[in-house]
């Protein structure tokens, strides 16, 4: 990263005098704010149209000859499909409401980031080509001749938005701003015009189960290191089954979760709880990865993600699926996945084994989020639990955007965090719960080589940190997205660098007073607990 | 993807310097993909760690995790950004010939 704060903060609101039908994208002046394309080995592996070598900054994208009428047709097709598309497409008044909700907006001062004119994008073709009067009267009626230019611009803008519906709050018609995102993508990738942080993770998912390309050897032997990791820290050692037949619970983590700092001490929180309550459970080294790339690339992907999740938790005879401190993954489940690949009837309405709530919530997915789990356990006094451990860790939440607002899973976190730890401190009530902040990173745009669009897109989210910081000394970020765990400690580092990141079962996990342990002396880190320094 | 060519080696990487044949790596290739992480001279304690990278990843497949790295080669994270200024996994695993981890990493 080039640019110093003090520069990325010189923000100019003022718009261009260009006219906004205009498309233009200089793609080598702007570096550092885009993608990379997919590499043709991913796409190939996929099935995935027009496998090439080529570069944003090259004249030719090396498209298609009749690009545009598979633009069309793919339009078409996706407005027969989805009846959503063509509401959001004519509904919108253009009331604005939603303009100056958008994190990469308010980063970048750039107005084809606000989210209606970001619409508008894709509006203006769909006016021109699908509308009585954008065919007649063409742009005084709105309507956008699709061109190259403009397939570039698709590219650069919607791939400039990490779906994390904020500005979707703010609608008076509801519009889903994520969906005319996930739409536009569509139409890209008939092109092949998509980005290799998206693609390759969904590749990798298809061949091994994760996004990683983690295979079953190696998935094994992590997690066998995060268990001797863990007794080193309590003594106590763990064997977590693995692709155990007749368990109760399939448990699906995303899998920087056994991979990444600093997910690998959530991942061992999640290890320590399951052992205090003797919990008949299992992971799965081909249902490896709970975080669903295909979201952020197409409804095929989507489907096809999903689908192994429930596929393994028949396999083995599981009764229902616990689901572990993924973003995504719970938009995903809870949003798309009824209608992709059906409700799960073969599994049974989740109940838990500890305290006996039914999880009615879960009723049709079968799938309960570790938070709801844990809150309800500590709801029960099923924890013993010693929140003094954490002394020192001065906590503020993140609400990651999809759990948030894709399933409304605003209090569990918090109440867990409130048991665990002593010092919890909210950030400024717009910038939490359903008016959260994104990270800046999510939807596939967490890569290096768009960093100076990640440190403009996330800095709604480090100010309200950075205010948490100077009011209260907060020095913990804590979250319950890998995405999150994975991008914000670059923002934090950046913006607010005395601030670091941790899951909430991390904090569970060090709280967590094991039977037969050993005294702690340091957290899962591995850092001196307060008062026990050497 | 473009080719990087040095003295009478040529190889094929991606837009960050990865290589993007993983098996087309040698020590030869090491100390030329080391000059561009500004790594002039590969020490003995710069190969200890890209051996282990090396070994590690054909047996795995992937790189290891930094917590591993660190415990199993006694090279705190410190140490490993001395040795490979850009850090273990833009700098030492691209000169050990490892591809670039994707996801939510």
């Amino acid at each position: 990263m080039k640019k110093t704060p003090q520069e990325l903060l010189q923000i100019e609101y003022r718009p261009p005098r260009r006219e906004w039908m205009d498309p233009h994208v200089d793609f080598e002046a702007r570096r550092g704010t885009w993608s990379y394309p997919a590499a043709p080995k991913n796409l190939e592996y996929l099935g995935l149209p027009n496998p090439r070598e080529w570069s944003p900054t090259d004249e030719d994208w090396k498209l298609p000859d009749d690009w545009k009428e598979i633009v069309h047709k793919g339009f078409l097709d996706l407005l027969d499909r989805f009846r959503s598309l063509k509401v959001f497409m004519d509904c919108c008044v253009r009331c604005g409401a939603c303009s100056d909700k958008c994190h990469f907006f308010i980063g970048s001062g750039d107005p084809k980031n606000m989210p209606v004119l970001r619409a508008e994008l894709l509006r203006s073709v769909y006016r021109k080509d699908f509308t009585t009067a954008g065919k007649i009267l063409g742009s005084v009626a709105g309507g956008r001749e699709l061109t190259l230019e403009v397939i570039k611009e698709w590219y650069y803008y919607f791939y400039q938005c990490t779906e994390c519906r904020r500005c979707s709050v703010f609608c008076p018609y509801g519009i889903d701003t994520a969906e005319i995102t996930m739409m536009a993508r569509e139409l890209l990738n008939l092109l092949g015009v998509n980005i290799n942080w998206v693609v390759e993770p969904v590749a990798n998912c298809h061949r091994t189960g994760n996004h990683l390309g983690i295979q079953p050897h190696t998935f094994k032997d992590n997690i066998e290191f995060l268990c001797e990791e863990l007794e080193d820290v309590t003594g106590i050692h763990i064997e977590p089954p693995i692709n155990k037949k007749g368990a109760e619970i399939l448990f699906i983590v995303p899998s920087a979760d056994y991979f990444a700092d600093p997910g690998i001490y959530t991942f061992m929180g999640y290890l320590l709880l399951f052992e205090h309550l003797g919990l008949d459970y299992t992971l799965s080294a081909y249902a490896s990865e709970g975080g669903n790339f295909g979201l952020f690339l197409s409804h095929d992907t989507i489907k096809r993600l999903n689908y192994k999740m429930y596929a393994e938790a028949k396999r083995l005879g599981v009764k229902w699926i616990l689901g572990g401190e993924c973003g995504h993954m719970w938009r995903v489940v809870h949003q798309y996945m009824d209608t992709l690949n059906g409700p799960a009837g073969f599994l049974e309405v989740p109940r838990s084994p500890i305290t006996g709530t039914v999880f009615d919530n879960a009723a049709s997915t079968k799938m309960v989020h570790i938070c709801e789990f844990t809150a309800d356990l500590i709801h029960h006094g099923k924890l013993k639990l010693d929140p003094s451990r954490n002394d020192g860790w001065k906590v503020t939440f993140h609400d990651s955007c999809n759990p948030a607002r894709g399933m409304g899973l605003l209090e569990e976190p918090r109440y867990i965090l409130r048991h665990v730890l002593n010092e919890l401190y909210e950030m400024p009530e717009n910038t939490i719960r359903e008016q959260t902040f994104c990270c800046g990173g999510g939807a596939g745009l967490g890569n290096d080589e768009n960093m100076e669009m990640r440190m403009r897109g996330g800095l709604p989210r480090a100010n309200a940190v950075r205010h948490v910081h100077e009011k209260h000394g907060v020095n913990i970020l804590s979250c319950i997205c890998a995405i999150d765990r994975a991008v914000l400690p670059t923002l934090m580092e950046y913006w607010v660098p005395e601030v670091r990141v941790a899951g909430v079962h991390e904090m569970v996990g060090n709280a967590l007073v094991m039977e037969g342990e050993k005294e702690r002396t340091t957290n899962l880190r591995g850092e001196p607990l307060p008062g026990k320094e050497a | 993807m473009a080719t990087f060519t040095h003295g009478n080696v040529s190889i094929e990487v991606d837009e960050d310097g990865f290589m993007v044949n993983p098996d087309e790596w040698n020590e030869e290739v090491a100390r030329i993909l080391a000059t561009t992480e500004g790594v002039d001279e590969l020490t003995d304690e710069h190969w200890k760690l890209v051996n282990y990278l090396r070994e590690y990843y054909l047996q795995f497949g992937v790189a290891p995790m930094i917590r591993k790295l660190c415990k199993e080669t006694g090279f705190n994270l410190k140490k490993v950004y001395e040795l490979f200024p850009s850090g273990p996994a833009k700098g030492a695993c691209k000169v050990a010939g490892l591809p670039k981890p994707t996801g939510c990493v």
